[in-house]
């Protein structure tokens, strides 16, 4: 199981989160969120609205965001659960933050996929430039972690960052990505590798190649 | 043998086009969709299982028949449900990735046909919680449909109404164990159910449920728009149709790319991947079906079938055809020690041996890997995969069982090098 703790709940995170309220537009979300679920089972929405939740944490603090105990609590409340229902799903599921993060979450996929295409070399250049698990970088803007098999094998090896994905990194490649991000800008998500387009054979398309000029229909060829 | 790209399901496989449920229908989609659901849900079910179609999300379960148990008319008034497994997180594995983000309406099309089929009231299609991008194309393809009048209310003008809706995982791989994925649409911690009762007696909300992966229900229109007999062309006698391969690891040119059931695993990798790194001596292993199944040595994989049943004679399996590749350069040890981390970080904690079991077996396994051991422990190691194996609630206990397994099984002799390896330097230190 993946080691997982709460932040503390202290005066002060009450003082800071304790008043957390849906903005209009979540408030909007949310009751479209439920209406995806059964009557009665409103429940169902509880990982979609924590999701939400953190987002809107996220905007107010300027980073990834996180879920504070009393912003579950206002979850637990608008979807009449106990709140420890709550935290149970919040604490099982490891795309909930449980304490603060920085403004970019660095998540390196680490399993063997992404290994065998140099995982461990992107890692090292993370940790090079001051990142280290769990914890938020001095100027605020990095929270490193090595997570499991992100689904991108075939681009490895790969990072995502909050909500993009950056894939067949190199540390260079990868060192453009965060000092472009660090400057504010918004580098091109997906493939870093030139000339190539998604997940299909770099640099020499075996298959389907009609359909890079064109929206080709086969049908005709049935 | 070579599929023809006009014998490929997911002609957008690569993105090339736009998704859109425009460009979607002039590759074919939604084309009069209405005809296939007035062959009948008994049809439709007999031209599944006619197809040879076996499920695509690893353990192979004929899909036909698994939408023939869901119960045909409700008795109780309960409606029923179909689940759409996209919680694609098997190391190795990352084709309804591809299938959701280019082709979406593929899998809309196919989750009305198949949820008719079954007669189920509604889809979720449960997303990993990572594919955020993904699950943004997927909403909106869904939205799509509903404002064509495609699903919904009288979905593409059937007189059957049918819901599609999308369901954001959260990081958790258990989902994707099908009564796992229930217990999370429901709001709850994905920790599998005991089976019976089965899904489909009592899934989603006690209801009827049918859980299929991604791929199944996506090439569901195409294979009854073409028949069953065009789609059983491809393939060996139970292994038919044509399969998303996605190939990771130690090739020139990994990929994703859609194939012929029972390609030889060269012939899949000199067409698509440019041939091993190194050339083909140069290939050690293969981990042919995602991180749940045993490696397989090269000299064994090099001509095997890439199918159900080839890779079972090979001690192995398809799975998801997730294909990891490994060459000579590979520390073997590490790159099973890695997955089995990844158990251990991915166990759910309900039964005592994967709890226990996986983390025990990830720390003698970095052992292992520095031949920091005696030679006995091997076997102990082998012992405890098979107390773990069998004796979980759901199959993530196999699941990290059979990759030492595999290991054990083929590379002893090199686990044995590092213990002899090491303790030899110990003594030598010692003098």
């Amino acid at each position: 199981m993946a080691d997982r703790h709460l932040e503390p709940d202290t005066p002060e995170l009450r003082a800071r989160w304790g008043a957390f309220a849906w903005t209009a537009q979540n408030a909007e979300k949310a009751k479209e969120v439920v209406a995806r679920y059964p009557e009665g089972r409103q429940r169902s929405a509880v990982m979609p609205l924590l999701d939400l939740a953190q987002r809107q944490v996220g905007a107010e603090t300027n980073t990834q965001g996180w879920l504070p105990i009393p912003v579950m609590e206002y979850v637990a409340t608008y979807l009449d659960m106990p709140i420890i229902r709550v935290v149970e799903v919040a604490t099982f599921y490891t795309m909930y933050n449980l304490v603060p993060v920085g403004r970019f979450h660095v998540q390196v996929c680490g399993t063997t996929p992404c290994m065998l295409r140099g995982s461990d070399d992107l890692i090292a250049a993370c940790h090079g430039r001051g990142m280290k698990a769990g914890h938020v970088s001095e100027d605020g803007l990095w929270t490193f972690t090595e997570v499991e098999c992100m689904g991108n094998c075939a681009s490895a090896p790969m990072v995502q960052i909050n909500d993009d994905n950056y894939e067949d990194l190199t540390v260079e490649r990868l060192d453009k990505v965060l000092d472009a991000l660090a400057r504010g800008e918004t580098p091109k998500a997906g493939t870093q590798e030139p000339g190539r387009h998604t997940v299909e054979p770099a640099g020499a398309l075996s298959n389907l190649t009609a359909m890079v000029s064109g929206n080709h229909d086969y049908r005709g060829e049935w | 043998m070579a599929l023809a790209d006009k014998d490929r399901i997911f002609t957008n496989l690569y993105g090339h086009q736009p998704w859109n449920l425009d460009a979607a229908r002039k590759r074919g989609d939604w084309d009069n969709t209405k005809a296939l659901l007035e062959k009948g849900r008994d049809a439709i079910i007999q031209e599944m299982k006619d197809s040879g179609l076996r499920g695509r999300g690893g353990a192979g379960f004929p899909t036909g028949m698994k939408w023939s148990f869901m119960p045909k008319e409700s008795r109780d008034g309960r409606p029923s449900f179909l689940v759409i497994n996209a919680d694609e997180s098997e190391p190795g594995s990352c084709k309804d990735r591809e299938i959701i983000r280019h082709d979406p309406h593929k899998l809309i099309e196919g989750a009305l046909v198949a949820g008719f089929a079954m007669g189920a009231r509604a889809a979720y299609i449960y997303i990993r919680g990572e594919y955020i991008r993904e699950a943004e194309t997927l909403f909106a393809a869904v939205a799509e449909a509903y404002e064509a009048g495609l699903v919904g209310k009288n979905a593409s003008g059937s007189g059957y109404d049918f819901d599609v809706f999308v369901h954001r995982g959260a990081g958790a791989y258990i989902c994707g164990e099908e009564t796992a994925m229930i217990e999370s649409i429901e709001g709850k911690k994905g920790q599998p159910r005991l089976k019976p009762p089965f899904p489909a007696g009592a899934g989603l909300y006690g209801c009827p449920t049918t859980v299929n992966n991604v791929e199944s229900i996506a090439v569901a229109p195409t294979i009854l728009r073409r028949g069953a007999g065009w789609f059983s062309s491809f393939g060996r006698e139970n292994n038919r149709g044509t399969k998303l391969f996605q190939i990771s690891g130690h090739v020139d040119r990994p990929c994703v790319v859609e194939e012929e059931m029972s390609i030889p695993f060269r012939e899949l990798i000199e067409k698509h991947c440019g041939g091993i790194r190194g050339g083909w001596d140069n290939l050690l292993a293969v981990i042919p079906g995602g991180s749940s199944v045993p490696l397989v040595p090269a000299a064994e994989m090099i001509d095997a079938p890439m199918d159900f049943d080839g890779l079972r004679a090979l001690g192995s399996g398809l799975g998801t055809a997730a294909v990891i590749v490994m060459d000579k350069s590979t520390d073997i040890v590490r790159a099973i020690s890695r997955l089995s981390y990844f158990y251990k970080h991915e166990s759910c904690g309900q039964c005592t041996p994967c709890r226990e079991g996986t983390g025990w077996m990830w720390r003698v396994m970095e052992r292992l890997r520095v031949g920091d051991a005696s030679i006995e422990e091997i076997d102990m190691l082998w012992n405890v995969t098979k107390q773990v194996e069998g004796h979980t609630i759901c199959a993530l206990g196999d699941a990290a069982a059979w990759p030492i397994q595999g290991l054990i099984r083929h590379f002893r002799p090199e686990i044995e090098r590092r213990i002899a390896q090491r303790n030899g330097g110990l003594q030598e230190a010692a003098e």
